[in-house]
């Protein structure tokens, strides 16, 4: 799956470059997107939008963009929003991110991805175990020990409750490595920030977090990575192993990308996968990249679907396994 | 490190940052007075400017609209009871009976002076401490905040006025029960939201706040309109004056001084912040006034607007430690401030003052300038300000229902919460016709979910042992005061029952001001 997911990338890079380089002269600026952003202003949503939208104007691609904030139901409300004005909103785009399958899953609204149109996984984050630099703990496999001798005595921080993305990375991580996931000692903070403080407050061993708040912390010198959720090393920190290196079969993206309405043709679609795949080649979009430190993972239309049901899959088996289900 | 404050204050006397500075606390202070609109939209709104700027006067202009929202948030609860953002809430509860008494421009006069304090003492404090203070924000764990919590509802007695305990405990536990609408932070499971989506995300502190006061507040007005259509523009148009007394400013210096300190503390907690250092340091100053005092509270008492004012602002400051000192953001606003840092390629924490001195100094010494530079900005400008409330019903009503509704609406973007606003109001006049006061259900509310989680979370931790309270030092001596603050007013009462007739001559002199 890695090495496939791997190869489609740089695949995709190539035909990018080609196409950029003499789709250039042809490149029809789109008209303008509505951009529908499922939670308030300042969230990772809102960001992802807004910097989106500023590089795709910016670079010319798009003459204008526009934005509307909608917030609600854990995203529901968007989502509903969208399905319910299908017909009259093909020119909207919202974005999302993996909560959209988890709450799905744990029925925090009625629908799924499925009852849109996907259209692209633009950037990703990659979980990330963190302790702080005085901890005891050199090595992921030193808290895997502890944990299997006693699951109870490894209190582990996340910025979601229970349930939610912090805790069943971490869940799917003990699981492979070989430990009973439901016995995890959880403690849910109401956000990645507090749960930092928690942790350096010393009333829990392991934070559970988004890499790129994990790589700031590191870079500040509080706190030690102990395995990264990617596949591959990231640049950002050769140092930081993967789970998968040390052994633990498991790996976890936390992706945002954007979907369109559900009644929007293919060719509209395509068009807007067209958009966003020229994106990345634009000056202007490198440096939206680069001020926010994103990653980015390009996965359009069928193989956006696809990575979105063996998510579903992998985190519905786990659910399920941790009876959230 | 001298040499890093003197790169600072280099820095910080810069033409261009200076401007910066009375261009924030000016953006900052219109931002706020509008009811509801706060220092998160403020900041928000400035993030596009700062893209052009350098780090440093990025930042220092984003503290400077930080700052100057939480300062000028104080004006419309003060005028119109409507608060100007969540941590001004308190200040409407002895600022807007003030301004009813016809005292409007030396409860502004008060608010201004004790922001400044608190401003300035926060900077002078960061200025010294900043990089040791780090430790502090770390030293909190979900206990010692439980415990907080506690301590701070101790104070609903603080919010009952004359045989109204009864009625005070009842609206604090409703707020108790409103704080658990949502979803749940520790379980993810969603509560009393009837399956209703818009509810899952649980009420806002804000919309609550504004509801209750500055709708609730406007409606009676409509309602009692036609009875004291004489005498209301009267009593209202004569502002009063700004002087505060010398035994005024005796009687209230050592409430701003210790609310100071007090709300800078809290502001340097991760887990708590502004709002609940404004509830705090009221709840404490109550407890802590003479019996004769104690009782004006709510009614229009000097200490009763002091402590808040100079709580959030000293709170507001000491929310740049752990953003400075560790990278982790407290509070909404202060989450938007990382992201624009980071976004200059600049990590806040521990090394942040020795690898980039200039922005973490330069702020810290903007900010004692741009606490004179809102002193100097605000004060010329009461007497206009507070003509405000000269300006006919027909008009003024209309305009406080506008803004008031907009700034919730401008938060979430959700429409529901409008129609969640109109329905709390109509409830909240009902209770207010039967003189039930709101603010306790406010510091329920507020309270309630930190109260709830934190202890969710040492429960947690502790596999359901509620040892903590006794075996973690700084969870119980934070207990323990709770404990006595509630237990002194009983014995307070037995023992003061001799001094008793001295004591109701001076509630009798003092009493309706």
């Amino acid at each position: 799956m890695l090495k496939k997911l791997i190869s489609k990338q740089t695949a995709l890079a190539a035909a990018l470059v080609v196409a950029t380089s003499f789709g250039a002269t042809s490149a029809q600026a789109a008209d303008s997107v509505h951009f529908l952003i499922p939670g308030g202003a300042g969230g990772g949503w809102d960001g992802t939008a807004r910097g989106t939208g500023e590089a795709l104007t910016k670079s010319g691609l798009l003459d204008s963009a526009s934005y509307e904030n909608m917030s609600g139901g854990g995203g529901g409300k968007a989502i509903a929003h969208l399905i319910e004005t299908s017909d009259q909103a093909h020119g909207t785009l919202m974005v999302n991110s993996t909560p959209i399958v988890i709450r799905s899953l744990s029925g925090v609204f009625p629908q799924n991805f499925r009852d849109l149109t996907p259209i692209a996984a633009t950037i990703g984050d990659y979980a990330a175990f963190v302790v702080p630099t005085a901890s005891e703990y050199q090595s992921f496999a030193d808290i895997v020990a502890d944990y299997q001798a006693d699951p109870r005595s490894i209190a582990v921080a996340g910025g979601s409750s229970r349930g939610g993305m912090d805790h069943l990375v971490a869940a799917m991580a003990f699981k492979a490595a070989g430990g009973d996931p439901t016995q995890v000692k959880y403690v849910a903070y109401d956000a990645g920030g507090k749960a930092m403080a928690g942790m350096l407050s010393g009333e829990t061993h392991v934070l559970s977090t988004g890499f790129s708040e994990a790589i700031a912390m590191m870079n500040a010198g509080e706190v030690r990575i102990l395995a990264i959720t990617s596949d591959e090393r990231s640049p950002a920190a050769p140092n930081v192993p993967t789970l998968q290196e040390l052994g633990y079969d498991a790996s976890f993206v936390n992706w945002r990308g954007f979907f369109g309405a559900p009644s929007l043709s293919d060719a509209e679609a395509a068009e807007y996968q067209k958009l966003l795949a020229d994106m990345y080649s634009t000056d202007a979009w490198q440096e939206v990249r680069d001020r926010n430190g994103w990653t980015e993972i390009f996965r359009p239309g069928p193989e956006f679907m696809t990575f979105l049901e063996g998510q579903e899959q992998v985190i519905g088996d786990l659910m399920r396994e941790l009876g959230f289900l | 490190m001298w040499d890093g404050i003197f790169t600072g204050l280099t820095t910080a006397v810069a033409p261009f940052n200076i401007m910066m500075v009375v261009v924030g606390c000016f953006c900052g202070t219109f931002i706020g007075m509008l009811p509801g609109l706060g220092p998160i939209s403020a900041v928000a709104l400035m993030i596009p400017i700062t893209y052009g700027l350098d780090p440093s006067s990025g930042i220092i202009l984003m503290a400077g609209v930080y700052y100057g929202a939480v300062f000028g948030g104080s004006t419309s609860s003060i005028l119109i009871n409507a608060p100007g953002c969540s941590s001004t809430v308190v200040t409407a509860f002895d600022g807007y009976p003030m301004a009813q008494q016809g005292q409007a421009g030396k409860a502004l006069a008060l608010a201004a002076y004790c922001s400044f304090t608190g401003g300035t003492i926060g900077a002078l404090i960061l200025l010294v401490a900043a990089p040791a203070l780090a430790t502090v924000s770390l030293s909190f764990q979900s206990s010692d905040y439980f415990a907080l919590m506690v301590l701070g509802l101790s104070a609903v007695a603080a919010f009952s006025g004359k045989g109204q305990v009864l009625k005070a405990l009842l609206m604090t536990i409703f707020g108790l029960m409103i704080a658990t609408i949502g979803t749940d932070v520790i379980y993810g499971i969603p509560r009393f939201t009837f399956g209703n989506l818009d509810l899952i995300d649980g009420i806002s502190f804000l919309l609550l706040a504004m509801a209750t006061f500055a709708l609730a507040e406007v409606v009676m007005t409509v309602l009692k309109g036609e009875h004291k259509e004489d005498d209301v523009p009267m009593d209202m148009s004569s502002l009063g004056s700004m002087k505060l007394s010398k035994e005024e400013v005796k009687h209230v210096a050592p409430t701003a001084g210790r609310s100071s300190l007090f709300g800078f503390l809290v502001g340097v907690l991760p887990g708590a912040g502004a709002t609940i250092a404004a509830f705090l340091a009221y709840g404490v100053e109550r407890n802590l006034a003479p019996r004769a005092i104690k009782d004006k509270f709510g009614k229009g008492a000097l200490r009763g607007l002091a402590a808040p004012e100079a709580a959030n602002n000293a709170a507001s400051t000491g929310s740049f430690v752990p953003l400075l000192t560790l990278g982790i953001p407290g509070s909404g606003t202060t989450a938007i401030m990382l992201g624009a840092l980071i976004a200059y390629g600049i990590q806040p924490g521990p090394r942040l003052f020795v690898d980039n001195p200039e922005v973490f100094w330069s702020v810290i010494i903007s900010m004692y300038f741009g606490n004179i530079v809102l002193l100097i900005l605000n004060l010329p400008l009461i007497p206009y300000i507070s003509r405000l409330l000269i300006i006919p019903r027909p008009i003024l009503i209309p305009l406080i229902l506008f803004f008031s509704i907009t700034g919730v609406y401008l938060v979430s973007f959700n429409s529901f919460d409008i129609e969640l606003m109109v329905l709390i109001t109509v409830v909240a006049i009902f209770l207010r016709l039967l003189s039930f006061p709101m603010a306790p259900m406010l510091l329920g509310f507020i309270l309630g979910g930190m109260m709830e989680t934190n202890l969710s979370r040492a429960l947690i931790i502790s596999d359901g042992s509620l040892a903590f309270l006794w075996e973690r030092p700084l969870t119980a001596l934070i207990m323990s005061i709770a404990i006595i603050a509630l237990l002194l007013p009983i014995f307070g009462r037995y023992i003061g029952l001799k001094r008793f007739s001295a004591d109701s001559l001076v509630v009798a002199d003092k009493g309706e001001g």
